[in-house]
């Protein structure tokens, strides 16, 4: 297919599959021996290597975050926000994105072969933390021979590993961008994860997580948390708006054979059936159980202020004011500790109605915040400041 | 009003190293300034959009909060000294927002217009109609000054809630107001510039 490719794109991008030949222990305690990890990256890494961004990905994504695929359509999940004269500038920054390890795009997961059996891992791959993401990043980090990323940048699940890395290697970043996420997730966010789950374990398609073995995919299940999930990410505002009680098909009349079908009910079935065609079930859970199980402060005697005083890096914190899955007030918490830590800290509220969805999608205001504060950080580090 | 007559008592009565935090901090050239020349630790609270971007850009840490909503988010005496330019009179609750700047930092700053300088009072004398100078460019319906007051008031709020004044300096930049603001500063100081603490 042909496809007017914008000039602010980083154009046609194609993935690389890195082998981290070093072990890997896990927090877990499980060792990897080696792993495999998706990367693209846009731009190109200065003499000293000095400009790198990391990209952290939240529970859906992949390493595919800016560009398009050959033959694709649709750009990676975060394209609005990098490329050429975008906030993630690659005229100046060489940024590094990659697939996760537990995920499923192509990186060491369930729907990898363990070496061990080899049988895929399915539902036995080893329980993972937030810390396992930031220590693969890392090896990562040394397959480029780059010493200090200029900032390790994220959304929701992402933020959480740029303030992971803060604390784990506060010599090796020297900002990290925190946008709509949280120091550990509320009662209710578990609350959803777990609906999620007892959907996907409830298909009976999900065979006690060994699907692969059986060449089948518990895809129901997986479209149903997604769905789930889904209502959570956007405001009752932005529904209302964009889908208000519209029909998609059939009418209120009585007698009409057609059943009602409103649009929002075919939107969301759309979303979670597309979904349960690219995700994988064991992934999902295990991605969902490293959220619940996320607090930034815990082996700092509970208290973010002892926490963020290990870091050494500089912050920039934003939220969206009509996200109530990581809720402002979340991200007002890990700024004001990190007032009190005494940490260079700048916040952002971004006036939005697309809820948590809002990190992924264009607006002036937050292009404006996150494009000011990298621009200054690339001028530093081109010797203009 | 040249903001450097304002800002130039504020730089010498701000330690060097120190922390700071300043209240309506606009697009930030104060903080710059005292970060450049004193080595502070500022951070600045605004919720103007546009002054929050500059800021960013300038390398200041800026926090979007709104002032009427409280303070309550920072602990006692955490801040060395606690500024507000030229904003009290568009606080809702002016005095609350002063003992709160009291609570937060050892020492306070506060700046602002003088309400009974001879300019506003001939105005309103003279044409029966509510001030708008170069200084108090609004009109009274979309103002957001909501709290005029004076240096005169201003004193005796500090007298009725027991606050000491450290220092106090009165600029008025054009004749009369130059010669004779320390003489008779509730008619001829345009701006007041106080340095507070408990």
């Amino acid at each position: 297919m042909t496809l007017d490719i914008p000039k602010n794109s980083v154009g046609i991008v194609s993935a690389e599959k890195v082998l981290i030949d070093k072990p890997l222990t896990l927090a877990c305690g499980v060792v990897l021996p080696s792993h495999e990890l998706m990367v693209e990256t846009y731009g190109t890494l200065n003499a000293d290597k000095s400009n790198a961004l990391l990209i952290c990905h939240a529970l859906s994504g992949s390493h595919h975050a800016a560009g398009f695929h050959e033959g694709d359509d649709k750009p990676g999940w975060w394209d609005s926000y990098i490329g050429p004269g975008k906030p993630m500038d690659t005229n100046r920054f060489f940024v590094v994105s990659l697939n996760n390890i537990g995920s499923c795009f192509g990186s060491t997961g369930p729907t990898s072969i363990n070496p061990q059996t080899g049988e895929p891992w399915g539902a036995q791959f080893p329980a993972l933390r937030a810390r396992d993401w930031v220590e693969s990043q890392r090896l990562l980090m040394e397959h480029f021979g780059i010493q200090r990323w200029a900032a390790v940048v994220g959304g929701s699940l992402g933020g959480m590993q740029a303030m992971r890395w803060a604390l784990e290697h506060p010599d090796k970043l020297a900002n990290s961008i925190v946008i709509a996420s949280s120091m550990k997730l509320s009662a209710q966010n578990i609350a959803f994860n777990e609906i999620a789950r007892r959907a996907i374990k409830s298909d009976p398609e999900f065979r006690d997580g060994n699907y692969l073995q059986h060449n089948t995919a518990p895809r129901r299940g997986l479209a149903l948390a997604r769905m789930i999930g889904h209502v959570t990410y956007l405001s009752d505002e932005l529904m209302g708006q964009k889908f208000g009680r519209e029909l998609r098909s059939g009418d209120f009349a009585q007698g009409e054979a057609e059943p009602v079908e409103f649009q929002i009910e075919s939107y969301l079935n759309y979303q979670g059936d597309k979904f349960s065609g690219d995700f994988d079930a064991n992934s999902y859970i295990l991605i969902t159980k490293m959220l619940d199980y996320f607090d930034l402060s815990r082996e700092y005697q509970n208290d973010p202020v002892q926490a963020f005083g290990h870091a050494n890096c500089d912050f920039l914190v934003v939220s969206f004011s009509s996200d109530w899955r990581f809720a402002p007030q979340r991200s007002r918490e890990i700024t004001d500790a990190l007032i009190a830590a005494g940490k260079n800290v700048s916040y952002a509220e971004v006036e939005s109605d697309q809820g948590h969805d809002a990190f992924l999608l264009p607006n002036p205001r937050y292009e404006a915040v996150l494009g000011n504060y990298l621009s200054r950080v690339a001028d530093q580090l081109e010797g203009a400041v | 009003m040249n903001m450097e007559l304002i800002n130039s008592p504020v730089r010498n009565w701000v330690n060097a190293n120190s922390r700071v935090l300043d209240l309506g901090c606009g697009d930030g050239t104060l903080l710059a300034e005292l970060q450049q020349s004193l080595k502070v630790r500022g951070y600045g609270l605004e919720i103007d959009p546009t002054s929050i971007n500059q800021c960013v850009a300038k390398g200041v840490n800026v926090v979007e909060q709104d002032l009427n909503k409280g303070l309550e988010n920072f602990a006692d005496n955490s801040f060395d000294t606690v500024i507000m330019t030229q904003a009290l009179q568009a606080m809702r609750y002016p005095h609350l927002v002063l003992d709160e700047m009291l609570r937060i930092g050892s020492e306070c700053i506060i700046t602002f217009p003088n309400f009974g300088h001879w300019k506003a009072r001939a105005y309103l004398t003279l044409r029966g109609r509510m001030p708008v100078t170069k200084q108090l460019t609004y009109q009274w319906y979309d103002t957001p000054n909501i709290h005029f007051f004076t240096y005169s008031d201003f004193e005796t709020l500090c007298r009725e809630r027991d606050i000491k004044v450290l220092h106090k300096q009165f600029v008025g930049e054009h004749f009369p107001d130059r010669q004779l603001k320390n003489v008779w500063p509730n008619l001829f100081a345009e701006t007041a510039v106080y340095h507070l603490s408990k």
